[in-house]
């Protein structure tokens, strides 16, 4: 693989930009592997990345039925945070968030990551004093947050309607400074890149239709390019791992609903943080390159066919606009929708699953994608050792059945 | 937006007046206290969660204030039948497992 720098840029302009190198190669399929990551998104990527990277196995296919990146990965807001309420979810959420400020200089990639911080609203006396406890809790934690005054808000995002006239005024919000956004497709696109350099077999559009079994253990996956060996089986496939689980015969504690989320048309810097709020339900940044980036809700119902409900996203423009009726002329450019894996207590599923060598990265639900390094650097060391790492042992399968749930609900960014 | 027929009231209701309460016939156990906690969670949290043919249940919250079942088809959100609880559904698919 051939770094990128400021000099390779100057090299490349010479010949019109012609001759950069492929980012990575597009190899037929083995016939076997050690492991075969299912879903290549950012956190099957990132999860082959790092299985190759810190644990040395390198005889790694990543299959992904469409192209990579182009799930949900190329669906989220893009936000960046890691003020949960409880410990087990703090610590992984935080994990992550650290990989992120360091994953541009370790991927030799522009991830774009951007620390603008980001505000939770409160709108009640009930959010205030949730707002409190996880700020006091993210702190005991080791994570930076503080509890901030409407006016201190109004100096953050000065377009932001303080006033108490209105029918849910901000009466405060917790503040993550390290917080933010980063680009969703260079995140997929720099893992596949670090991942292809270490040897790592990246196929697209070869679907995954069965998962064979031989003697109770995983023996490797069907595909729509035929059977492929494996030792192990990491299937990180979001919306769709319900999907894949009943290829083994499994059920999983997840229901599978679309998440909407919509883009303005480009206009000039207006807003340079995070705003969220749960209570009147939106959430709100402004790209680089101008669009606001605004979450809807997750729809009422199961559903897999990446679009939503109007009246959700109509119910979340009215919030927006309420908090910025600056925005009240912009008009919306595109509107799109994933599919999210839910789970019961708003926390993801990082485990091994009754049959031997298959494992599960799922249930994510409304908020993986500010995870995907920590839940890569987890699921691999998961993999890699048949054990979990001690930042997923809270997050496995078994909690459903020992009652051990992670009640993030609060802290979710989306209510489900 | 879902168009959603009642089977009570006997009309087609905008999405917006129901309220979703998942995977329909989910039998309760008789007797819960006799259950390990393998079966307990499987029945509280484990869910199906199919691609394609799916058999819900729906809360017509601000009309009948009743439940019915719907079988709806979870990739095309075609909804294929509503059917009073206690029937059966007509429209079944072998994957689904139903």
């Amino acid at each position: 693989m051939k770094r990128y720098s400021g000099f390779s840029l100057f090299k490349n302009a010479l010949s019109y930009h012609e001759n950069w190198q492929k980012i990575w190669r597009s190899p037929k399929p083995q016939t076997d592997y050690d492991v075969i990551v299912v879903g290549g998104g950012g956190h099957g990527l990132a999860t082959a990345y790092y299985l190759a990277k810190v644990h040395g196995i390198t005889n790694v296919a990543v299959i992904e039925k469409g192209y990579l990146g182009g799930g949900n990965t190329a669906r989220n807001t893009t936000i960046i945070r890691s003020n949960y309420l409880w410990d087990e979810a703090a610590q992984l959420y935080d994990l992550s968030l650290k990989l992120w400020e360091g994953l541009s200089q370790e991927l030799n990639y522009n991830v774009m990551f951007s620390q603008r911080g980001v505000l939770n609203l409160g709108h009640n006396l009930q959010d205030m004093r949730d707002i409190e406890r996880r700020v006091n809790a993210n702190r005991l934690n080791g994570i930076d947050g503080e509890v901030v005054t409407p006016e201190r808000i109004k100096q953050i995002a000065p377009l932001i309607n303080i006033s108490r006239e209105c029918r849910y005024p901000i009466l405060g919000a917790s503040w993550q400074p390290r917080g933010g956004t980063a680009r969703h497709d260079a995140v997929a696109w720099g893992y596949a890149r670090g991942a292809d350099a270490l040897g790592v077999d990246l196929i697209q559009e070869t679907e995954v239709t069965g998962i064979r079994r031989k003697n109770g253990a995983v023996a490797g996956v069907e595909t729509t390019q035929g059977f492929i060996g494996a030792d192990k089986v990491a299937c990180v496939t979001a919306g769709n791992s319900g999907v894949v689980a009943a290829m083994a015969g499994l059920r999983l504690p997840v229901e599978s609903r679309p998440l909407q989320a919509l883009v303005s048309e480009p206009v000039k810097p207006c807003l340079d943080t995070v705003v969220m709020s749960n209570a009147v339900h939106g959430y709100i940044s402004q790209s680089n390159k101008g669009d606001l980036v605004i979450g809807a809700g997750v729809d009422g119902y199961n559903g897999y066919g990446q679009r939503g409900s109007f009246h959700v996203i109509e119910h979340t423009l009215q919030a927006i606009c309420e908090l910025f009726p600056a925005f009240s002329r912009v008009r919306m450019n595109r509107q799109w929708g994933g599919v999210v894996d839910t789970c019961p207590d708003a926390c993801p599923i990082i485990s091994k699953t009754s049959v031997d060598g298959l494992y599960f990265n799922c249930g994510w639900g409304t908020g993986g994608f500010k995870a995907t390094p920590g839940s890569g650097y987890v699921f691999a060391d998961t993999v890699a050792n048949d054990h979990p790492h001690p930042l997923a042992a809270a997050f496995t399968i078994d909690r459903f059945n020992t009652g051990a749930l992670i009640d993030e609900h609060g802290a979710a960014g989306v209510a489900h | 937006m879902l168009l959603i027929h009642c089977p009570h009231c006997g009309e087609g209701r905008e999405e917006e007046e129901f309220s979703y309460s998942g995977e329909a016939h989910i039998v309760r156990p008789l007797a819960p206290q006799d259950l390990n906690d393998r079966e307990w969670g499987d029945y509280l949290f484990f869910r199906k969660n199919p691609r394609g043919i799916h058999h819900e249940m729906w809360y017509h919250a601000v009309g009948c204030r009743r439940y019915f079942y719907a079988t709806r088809d979870t990739l095309s959100y075609e909804i294929l039948e509503t059917y009073i609880v206690g029937e059966k559904p007509q429209v079944t698919s072998a994957g689904s497992g139903q």
